[in-house]
This record gives C-alpha cells, structure tokens and sequence, in this order.
C-alpha cells in the first residue's frame, strides 16, 4: 500500500454556459491543479461541461441532518414568498 | 472502401500527381505515428496505477485513434487506390509503415510513457500549430486544426506530469530521468529530413523541420529544467530509419497483434 | 450480480428494532433517500459497504477480460468504441469508490481488501475472452445483465449509491448495443465469424446466469437488503427477465443458447430454463475459475508497479505546498528579506 492516499476532492461542472456549477461526483488527486485535470477526463467525457470547480472534500461543511427540522421548516410557513400566493384578477393580464 | 466525402474543402494538393507519392509518405507518417503511439498508450487500460490516471491514459488514446482515422482517410484518398484508413492500419506490413522508431518501443514504465508522450507531444503541438495556420493544402489545416486541440491538452497534462515526478521522490526522479536517457536518441528522427520532407516543404504543405527543432529544444529544455532532470546532449547519436520503414523489432510484435483478426479472416467485415 | 454474494444480518423484526432503527425504517419505507450524514443501522453501513465495493471491484477487475482484446480489435471504429467502453467500466469503478467512501471507508483500503482475497467480485469476470465474438457476448450477455440490476438501483435508498447508478445507467446505454451490433456482424458474417459467434454464445450463456447469484429460496440476506432496499429485485425476478429478454435476441442472431431445457411456458409467460452449474459457481467464488489467479495478478501488479508513481505525485504536492507557504510568509514579512 501506498504510504499516502491522495486526498479525496468534490467535483462542480457547469454544463452550459449561464447554469450554476453542480454537484458530479469525486476523486482522488495530489493536489487542486491535478484535481482539475482529473476531473476534466473523468467527468466530461461526454462534452458535459464547460467549467469545473473542485473543492477538497474535507473542508466542505455539511448542515447536520438532525437540524433539517430547524433549519427549513421555518420556510414552509412563509407560502407569501410565492408567486402563487397572490390572486391576481385575470383581466390584468400576465403578471 | 474509401472514396472522396462529398463535403471534403476543395484542395489542388490532393489530386497532385506530382506531388503524389510524397504527400502519400508523408500522410502516411502523420497518421502512422498516431496510430502506433495511440497503441502503445492503450495498452494501460486497466493496468493504469490509478483509476483516475487509466481513464486519463484512455482519453488521449482514443484521441490519437481519432487522429489516425482522419490522417490515413486522407492518405488514402491521395493514394487513390481505393485503400481506407483500416485498410492501410490493418493491412500494410511493418516495412511500409512510417512511424518514428520513439513511438513504437514498449511502454516501459509510467515514467517511460509520459516521457515519451512529453517529448513527441512538444513535437507534435508545434507540428500541428503550424499545419493548421500555414499549410497550403486546406485538408491538412483542418485534420490538424481538430487534432491540435487535443494535442494541446495532452501536452499540458505530459508537461505537468514530467515537472512532478522529475521534483518527486528520490525514485520518481531517477525513474523519469531513466526515461530520458532512454528516450532521448530517438528524438533526433523527429527532425532530421529526407527528401519527402523537404518535398512538403516545397510545396508549402508542411515545415522545415529545422525550425521546429529550435522551438522544440527550447520549449522542452524549460519543462526538463523545472523538473530538475538533466537534459541529454542534443547533438548526439540519433537513431535513424521508421520514417523510411527501417523498424525496431517492436513493430513487428505490435502489427502482429494489431492486425491478426483482418490477417486471419481476410475479406471479412467486422 | 456485480455484487452476488453480499453478506447481512438475517431481516429484523420491527417489534425488535430501536426507536432509530424503527425511525430508518420508516423513511427507507417511504421512499426518502438516506444521506452520507443521516443515521443509519450499523448493519446498513457495513452490508453496503460490502455491497458498493464489489460492485466497483468488478467494474475494474471487469476492465480486463475487455481489455484483452482492445490491441486486436479489428478496426479503428472497433478499437475506439471498446477502449471508450472499458474506460466507461473504470469510471464507474471510479464512481462507485467514491459512493462507498461516502460510508466512512476509503478507497485504497477496499482495493487492499479486494487484494487481498478478503472482498470478491463478480465470478463473471473471472471467464477467458478468447475470440473477437466474446467481446461482443460480453457486451450482449454481460452488460445486459448487469442493467438488469443496474436500472432498479438507481431506486436505491442511499442516496450516492442512487445517484452513482443514474450516472452508470446513462453511460451504460450504449454498451450492451455495441455488443449486440458486435455480435450481428459475426452472426451474420462468414462462417468462421458465425462459428466464433456461436462458441462466444456457448460459453457466455451460463456464466452469465450465474451473475445473478443463486436462487434466493438459499440466500439468507436477500430479505434484509429487500427490506433495505439496497436490493430491489431477487434474484430470481432477475435472471427470467434476463432469459425472456434474451431468448428472442438469440434467435434473431440465428444462434442457438447451449440448453435443451429452454422452452417457452404459456402459463407463467416465461421461458423454462436450465440451472447454471451452481457447484462451478461456488469453484468460480473460492478462486477455481478458469482466469481467477491471472485477474488479480493483473490488479495487485497494476497497484504495485504504480506506488513510485502516486508517492511521487504526492512528493511534489507537498513540496510545492510547502513553496506556496514559504511565499506567501515571506510576502507578509518584508523585514525579514
């Protein structure tokens, strides 16, 4: 065995131009600039991306699952933050 | 078998009578090249000493098989006699192939692989940068303008590599300048011309290897510094003869290989 | 399948479990998906580490029987289409690691154990490709299978191994077609191709049943990873659908699947069909198979002969790490320059 793992990162691709980079997968690299590389051949060889972040995956901080409850309930009971809310008359036209 | 697409850019070169056989050669070693290195780096599939490294190893494998499809398409059309791109892969024996003698000695070790793809890939970058701005046939702009991109990504990811392992461990440093030692004789091919070079030179199809060996020299050496390897002298004994079809041993062992099922069932479609 | 023999604890009755585990349940039952960070039963954790792990072993180990042939594949299209194909196979390898790191394991410690002998993977990849037409059946038979259990795994309730299998599926799509035009063009080539054809078919038939794992009436973890739903289907379920769907596809190539037994069943709208050997299945298992030894001689010589190779990597990480740090200090402090 290797004295060492390389260390494990997160891959981000935007897939188009304009679209938020999300969430493909992982790997393994020495460092970032390999990450990249990496993740070029690993995560788009089928053209699906046109930009890659990659993150170690030790410094992502995850919320906690037991505080799902506290941290989005809140936003169900906020239903006038929605469009749908508002009743607006027909006759106005689209809004 | 092969015929002229429909859709092809006119170009004069193609049809040259005079210019022939030596355009043929010359397409012949394009493709060649591509082809056998294309080979030797597929080999790693499923033997890479990484995940990450074996499906990075299989893309720019695939993409020199891609390379070889459209320079031995080409080859083919100037031959003008009916030969495709498998036919001529598949069915030339190793005294008709062109490749340089560098890309068809064993993979070696990964410090031999990416050495070897390091040192033709600087080559080759500057081969194909040239080819697609300058070249007075339209059909070779375009094949190497396509393969250039890929060529370009492959010689940053070799470059990198041979600067990390060379200012590595003690092992990865000595193993990369093994290689070097290795590698480097076979080098000189890549610029020493003979008369079908300097026929494409003529016709302003291809460049003055001269040229590109100042180039190369110069951008090689800076990566070997940055890497702590010691560079060979470049003066030295060169071996000679793949472009002429005068092989190593090792080809013969690849075409066996290679071609054995389009050999053993001729005429068969697969 | 990829993971055929994948140890649990026999199923818990609900009367028996915790509050937490009654709670995972629950959520498992409801169709939630569980997340790396969520509570899970120990049991969970450890049977889908066994499971997510053999089934990337045997995507990489897999690579090989494929491989063999990507040298002589007999044209450029050829060559290309199957080196893309067994590149797929280490990605998905590569995706399905990084699924069971998720679990708290790492990578270069579930290839230790597949080196060791102490994690299997499929029996399958343990049979010789040995002529052109073999490549095709693998793609047919092999791939066709795999999907089998691939496509209801996507359904799966950890939520990386889900998402790892939606990834797989998209990619695999194109595999076991490529197997099948493989085998078109020897089934309806010359007779030598037809023979190699048939000969692949003859081979790959059982092997390929065998991927399913034995009859769930003798397996005794089916019911808790059923429960978990980190298996959807038995295996039973699986291997007909796989029959049915493959009979026809046989007959259409003109080839005949190497069993008297096979009939169609009116009644229960399935084909009858022959047992694999499940003595040699076990053989396969244990490490008798046909190509056992060369596989991981191929895989433990891969990681060895690769270590100079990623420490080297590793060195120089450091070391510019180290330069970056010694820079960036040196900035902060132009009085001592």
């Amino acid at each position: 065995m290797s004295k060492k793992e390389w260390p494990l990162w997160e891959v981000f691709i935007r897939g188009q131009h304009g679209l938020n980079h999300r969430h493909v997968g992982s790997l393994h690299a020495p460092d970032a600039e390999m990450a990249i590389n990496h993740a070029r051949d690993v995560y788009t060889r089928r053209r699906e991306g046109v930009s890659i972040w990659v993150v170690p995956s030790k410094d992502i901080t995850a919320s906690s699952p037991s505080e799902k409850g506290p941290l989005f309930d809140p936003a169900e009971s906020k239903t006038y933050r929605h469009p749908t809310f508002f009743d607006i008359p027909d006759e106005v036209g689209k809004m | 078998m092969s015929e002229m697409p429909t859709n092809a850019t006119a170009d004069a070169a193609v049809t040259d009578q005079a210019l022939q056989p030596a355009f043929f050669d010359w397409l012949c070693r394009m493709g060649d090249n591509a082809l056998v290195l294309g080979h030797r780096t597929s080999e790693w599939c499923g033997h890479g000493p990484v995940l990450e490294e074996d499906i990075a190893l299989a893309n720019t494998a695939l993409d020199l098989i891609g390379h070889t499809q459209m320079w031995l398409g080409l080859a083919g059309e100037v031959e003008g006699k009916g030969r495709d791109a498998d036919a001529l892969a598949y069915l030339r024996d190793a005294m008709k192939f062109r490749n340089f003698l560098l890309v068809e000695l064993p993979r070696g070790d990964m410090a031999v692989t990416m050495m070897r793809e390091f040192l033709f890939d600087a080559y080759h970058h500057l081969l194909l940068a040239w080819l697609s701005e300058n070249s007075s046939s339209p059909r070779v702009s375009e094949i190497a303008a396509k393969a250039l991109k890929e060529v370009s990504y492959h010689l940053d990811r070799a470059s990198d590599i041979v600067v990390r392992l060379g200012d590595g461990t003690a092992e990865s440093h000595r193993r990369m300048q093994d290689a070097l030692d290795l590698l480097w004789p076979y080098t000189g091919e890549m610029f020493t011309s003979d008369e079908v070079d300097r026929a494409m030179v003529t016709a302003g199809i291809a460049p003055d290897l001269e040229m590109l060996r100042s180039k190369w020299e110069a951008s090689v050496r800076d990566i070997l510094e940055e890497a702590t390897l010691k560079a060979p002298d470049p003066g030295g004994y060169a071996h000679l003869g793949g472009k002429q079809g005068r092989h190593t041993e090792h080809l013969g062992y690849i075409l066996a290989e290679m071609q054995f099922l389009q050999r053993a069932y001729p005429g068969a479609s697969w | 399948m990829y993971a055929q023999l994948v140890k649990s604890d026999g199923l818990k009755a609900r009367e028996d479990m915790s509050a937490e585990e009654r709670a995972f349940q629950d959520r498992v039952d409801n169709g939630e998906k569980i997340e790396p960070k969520d509570w899970m039963p120990e049991g969970y954790r450890k049977t889908l580490i066994r499971q997510i792990g053999q089934h990337a072993h045997s995507e990489i180990v897999g690579q090989l029987p494929e491989g063999n042939w990507i040298t002589r594949a007999p044209s450029l299209e050829r060559k290309a289409i199957l080196l893309a194909k067994v590149q797929d196979e280490a990605g998905h390898g590569l995706y399905l690691y990084s699924a069971a790191e998720t679990l708290g394991v790492s990578r270069d410690e579930l290839l230790e154990k597949l080196h060791s002998g102490k994690m299997k993977y499929s029996s399958i990849f343990n049979y010789p490709t040995l002529n052109w037409a073999d490549i095709g059946a693998v793609g047919w038979l092999v791939d066709g299978a795999a999907i089998m259990n691939q496509v209801p795994l996507q359904r799966t309730s950890y939520g990386p191994y889900s998402r790892a299998m939606i990834r797989i599926c998209k990619e695999e799509s194109f595999h076991q077609r490529q197997g099948y035009s493989i085998m078109m063009k020897m089934a309806f080539g010359t007779l030598e191709q037809k023979e190699m054809a048939q000969d692949a078919l003859n081979r790959f038939w059982f092997p390929s049943l065998m991927m399913f794992g034995p009859s769930d009436k003798d397996s005794v973890h089916s019911a808790q990873s059923m429960a978990w739903k980190i298996k959807i289907n038995t295996n039973d379920e699986l291997r007909q659908k796989f029959v049915n769907e493959t009979v026809p596809q046989a007959e259409y190539l003109g080839l005949t699947i190497p069993d008297e037994k096979l009939a169609w069943n009116e009644d229960k709208q399935g084909y009858d069909f022959s047992e694999p050997d499940w003595a040699e299945f076990f053989e396969v298992i244990k490490g008798n198979g046909p190509c056992n030894r060369e596989r991981m001689e191929a895989r433990v010589k891969a990681w060895d002969e690769g270590e100079w190779f990623r420490d080297g990597l590793n060195a120089y990480a450091e070391k510019a790490a180290d330069r970056r740090k010694a820079a960036a200090t040196a900035a902060e402090k132009p009085g001592y320059r």
